[in-house]
């Protein structure tokens, strides 16, 4: 593959008042991939994606680029900003940058930091698809596909921290008329040892704004960090304990209305006709919007408006799709299988040629549904149109591909539209450009209602029926053993993407991979560790199935599989170690282990489970996770958790299904999701490679499904090979 | 129809019809956001608040039925001191990740430990049934079991803020 090359560009001015601004913008060429890069109209130049701004007072604030969905990444960017700045994390604060074109993160495109370290040998054939596909999606400033550690920190924060060090290093120099070099960096001071003289970066501040700024700022080696590895708490954990945290939903505008939609049921449907007349003179309600496949009402408190429009009986366009159910969508899938047409993700050797002669084969058909997001927030957006501006407040992954679609509803130029990001109760997919159906129809509301502010709020049952789906997968699978039960063969043949997902992290000589299309009338989103979360389930199950054909035990199958792959073996060994593998678990429970690889982490699971009550009951899990090196141990370790549990959801406890054309499930009672109860105790342990940083907001997900289908194999003799597991 | 709500020690009066939801009162008419809507049927426990020390999800608890009786949001916990013992154990632990759940949990667990002061694992499996969808379980169970024993250690003032002020006005 071509070389990863970058240029970084960094700039610096004077704060009104006094004090030292600077942003640092990069652009990256791969050469033969500049379609997967970047739009290549030139504009990435001008894309600053981290800024910082040291104040008179000698506070240091970071402008950070990306949304905080409860991952830490505004304290984790924070954090490698203020290590490379030398700064007193007290003197530290964080602002969320706007949605502005110069806050563009335009690294998420890339997956592999350039001229960091080598890209890992085992994932050299496949460049991180996962991210590529949500980056494609948008127009940037996206926070998503696990990118904003590895990208906006690793490039940005830390080369505006060395930048802005370097800078005042050497207005401190020209001030006392020293050496650059006898100049020492503590704690926001800059110290010269030699004379005892220290400056406070508020004091320098402004001196350090005349100069020009580094090419190539200096940065620290990770055995110098003092912030950077350390257990920092969280920014924004004291407001979201006391009630305080404010999310899209919190927002109060004076004047403001509220709304409340209905969509079409069956995706594809059109809105027909709705007779406004029975709510007509209810308290409180001042107007049913139509949208093109919704209706809304707005009044003036949301029980008002849910209650009106539950009053209302819209009635929808016929659609064919109104025949589809989950069977029938599977039949579609399983006739796209059995067809000429499909797309080569990856082949080596003569997989068709060799299983024939093989001493022994097997065969195995894996089945995911659609899923929901769920986001504990539903989705809400406020809107305001008043003298040809556009105001919107919501929480999204990606405030920039946000306002456009604001800016697309209300008919104005995106330059007149403001976009106001807020916290978000969960994103996980569900708040991606190409999902934004709240924003519009908030702005399309709002226009209706102008000039007074409208708060559209989403019913739970709205949220669960018109999500952007976590696709439904089929997967068929094929492979063999050798004479010496070692696994030549590995086939597969699933629809959807598939990608860098689909690849087989273990030593099989002879592979055929492919992916077929399938559309389908169903909305479907990136979920969570996206194709991840399908084909870990897949590509760990039946490898577990071919140990068993291979009369291997699970573990050193693998094991023995990854002689090419030195950190997917050491994270195997490391969770094998901590769950006591070897050892017996308690009577009635047995264990599974799975491996996955997602957003360059590596993340090996095992899980212990008892079947009680005819019920799955997962008691413990250990994870080992590889992700290159760890900013923040603490927040590191409740993305792994939170993945853990979140996969576990899709494992064992809910399934979206289609009957009718529309989604049968509606709320938490029929889509549940885990509670305590439910929760195994969860130890997660990582292995500091220092290879490229790996991404954690997703890679905890993948491996948990089929290391619990793992392990009720052990322990029922059962394969169970569809999700949600049921025995 | 106007209300009488006594809410965090205050007695507020607001205008609602009389079936609305409680959460939706304190959310618009009270502008107390920090209990949240999760789903609208008593199922997530999103929207958990007090009532009479107890805790009960009041989007499905018409605000009309409720006055009268003491009502204890996430902002009135406290009760005036820094913080409750469940809320500093919440940040010695680390515990919310988006945080939307967590004025909820802290209201469920506070609400445990007031009628048990020192609950077991299994206790907190069948009182607990708050919903979190980023998986903050582990940390709550662990931040449950540090609040009961800060209470009982007697560093921290238990529920002791809350239910004063609530037996002073109720
Ligand atoms: S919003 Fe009340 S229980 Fe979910
Ligand atoms: S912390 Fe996000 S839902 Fe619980």
């Amino acid at each position: 593959m071509g070389k990863w090359t970058r240029r970084a560009v960094i700039t610096a001015g004077s704060l009104v008042g006094g004090g030292l601004a600077l942003g640092v913008g990069g652009i990256a060429f791969a050469p033969n991939r500049i379609g997967i890069l970047s739009k290549g109209d030139g504009k990435e130049a001008a894309q600053l994606t981290t800024w910082l701004k040291i104040a008179p007072d000698n506070m240091v604030t970071a402008i950070v680029p990306h949304c905080e969905m409860g991952q830490g990444v505004h304290t984790a960017l924070t954090m490698m900003l203020a290590e490379e700045l030398d700064a007193d994390w007290n003197l530290v604060r964080m602002e969320e940058a706007p949605a502005e074109e110069i806050y563009a993160n335009g690294y998420i495109a890339r997956a592999f930091v350039p001229g960091l370290s080598d890209v890992p040998k085992f994932t050299e054939r496949f460049v991180d698809w996962g991210t590529y596909r949500l980056t494609r999606l948008m127009d940037l400033q996206v926070t998503g596909g696990s990118s904003s550690v590895r990208g906006t920190g690793f490039l940005g924060m830390r080369v505006a921290g060395g930048a802005a060090r370097t800078m005042l290093i050497e207005a401190a120099a020209k001030r006392w008329n020293v050496p650059v070099g006898e100049c020492e960096t503590k704690l926001s001071s800059v110290i010269h040892p030699g004379s005892s003289r220290s400056a406070t970066y508020g004091e320098l501040a402004a001196d350090a704004a005349k100069l020009d700024p580094p090419v190539h700022p200096q940065l620290k080696s990770a055995d110098k960090y003092t912030i950077v590895g350390k257990p920092i708490p969280r920014i924004d954990i004291p407001s979201k304990v006391d009630g305080s945290a404010k999310y899209g939903i919190d927002v109060a505008i004076p004047g403001m209305l509220y709304a409340t939609v209905a969509a079409a049921p069956v995706f594809g449907a059109q809105l027909g006709s709705v007779d406004a007349t029975p709510i007509a003179n209810l308290p409180g309600v001042k107007k049913v919007v139509k949208l093109d496949n919704a209706v809304a009402v707005v009044a003036d408190s949301y029980w008002r408006a849910l209650k009106a429009l539950r009053t209302l009986i819209p009635t929808f366009t016929e659609t064919t799709q109104r025949k589809e159910n989950s069977e029938t969508l599977a039949s579609t899938i399983g006739r796209a299988l059995e067809g000429d047409e499909s797309k080569k993700i990856f082949s080596s050797g003569d997989a068709a040629a060799t299983i024939g002669g093989a001493a022994k084969a097997i065969e195995a058909e894996y089945r995911v549904p659609f899923l929901a997001h769920a986001t504990m927030e539903p989705m809400n957006a406020t809107a305001r149109i008043a003298n040809d501006r556009c105001e919107v407040w919501t929480g999204v992954q990606d405030p920039l591909a946000a306002r456009k679609v604001a800016a697309d509803a209300s008919g104005l130029d995106a330059d007149q539209v403001t976009l106001y990001n807020q916290q978000l109760g969960g994103g996980f997919g569900r708040r991606l450009p190409g999902a934004h159906d709240f924003v519009d129809q908030a702005v399309r509301i709002a226009k209706e209602m102008s000039p007074a502010p409208v708060k559209l709020i989403w019913s739970r049952e709205e949220d669960i029926q018109h999500d952007y789906y976590r696709p439904a997968v089929i997967g068929r699978y094929k492979g063999a053993v050798d004479s010496k039960a070692a696994p030549i063969v590995w086939i597969s043949k699933f629809n959807g993407a598939g990608g860098e997902a689909a690849h087989v992290p273990y030593a099989i000589a002879h592979q055929d991979i492919r992916a077929v299309k399938f559309g389908s009338h169903v909305r479907q989103g990136s979920w969570r560790s996206v194709e991840h979360s399908q084909h870990g389930f897949f590509t760990e199950s039946f490898i577990d199935e071919l140990a068993h054909a291979a009369g291997k035990e699970p573990y050193e199958f693998r094991r023995g599989l990854l002689e090419h792959a030195p950190r997917h073996r050491a994270v195997l060994e490391k969770a094998a170690w901590i769950s006591g593998w070897g050892a017996a678990p308690a009577a009635g429970r047995a264990r599974g282990i799975a491996l996955v690889e997602s957003f360059g982490s590596i993340v090996a699971e095992v899980a212990e489970v008892e079947i009680v009550d005819g019920r799955i009951k997962v008691h413990n899990v250990w994870a080992a996770v590889d992700c290159g090196y760890v900013v923040n141990p603490d927040t590191a370790t409740a993305q792994i958790e939170g993945g853990i549990i979140f996969g576990l959801s899709a494992a064992v406890f809910n399934e979206i299904t289609i009957q009718d054309g529309r989604v049968a499930q509606s709320n938490f009672n029929d889509f549940p999701l885990p509670k305590i109860a439910d929760a195994p105790r969860i130890k997660v342990e990582f292995i500091q490679s220092n290879a490229a940083l790996g991404g954690l907001g997703e890679p905890g997900v993948p491996p948990i499904a089929p290391a619990v289908a793992n392990a009720v194999f052990a322990l029922t003799g059962k394969r169970v090979r569809s999700l949600p597991l049921k025995v | 129809m106007e209300l009488q709500l006594l809410v965090n020690g205050e007695q507020r009066s607001v205008e609602a019809d009389a079936d609305t939801p409680l959460l939706w009162v304190l959310r618009e008419s009270l502008a107390l956001t920090g209990t949240k809507f999760g789903c609208g049927i008593a199922a997530c426990g999103a929207c958990t608040v007090h009532i009479n020390g107890t805790a009960a999800r009041s989007c499905s608890i018409p605000a009309a039925a409720v006055q009268g009786q003491a009502i204890t949001t996430i902002e009135g916990l406290a009760g005036g001191a820094e913080r409750h013992a469940v809320q500093q154990a919440w940040i010695e632990h680390q515990v919310p990740q988006c945080g939307y759940c967590q004025s909820g949990m802290i209201m469920a667990a506070a609400s445990l430990l007031a009628k048990n002061s020192n609950p077991t694992d299994q206790d907190i499996d069948a009182e607990i049934t708050n919903l979190c969808r980023c998986g903050t379980y582990e940390r709550i169970r662990r931040a449950i079991h540090a609040a009961a024993l800060n209470i009982s250690r007697g560093d921290v003032e238990a529920t002791r803020g809350e239910e004063s002020k609530e037996a002073r006005h109720g």
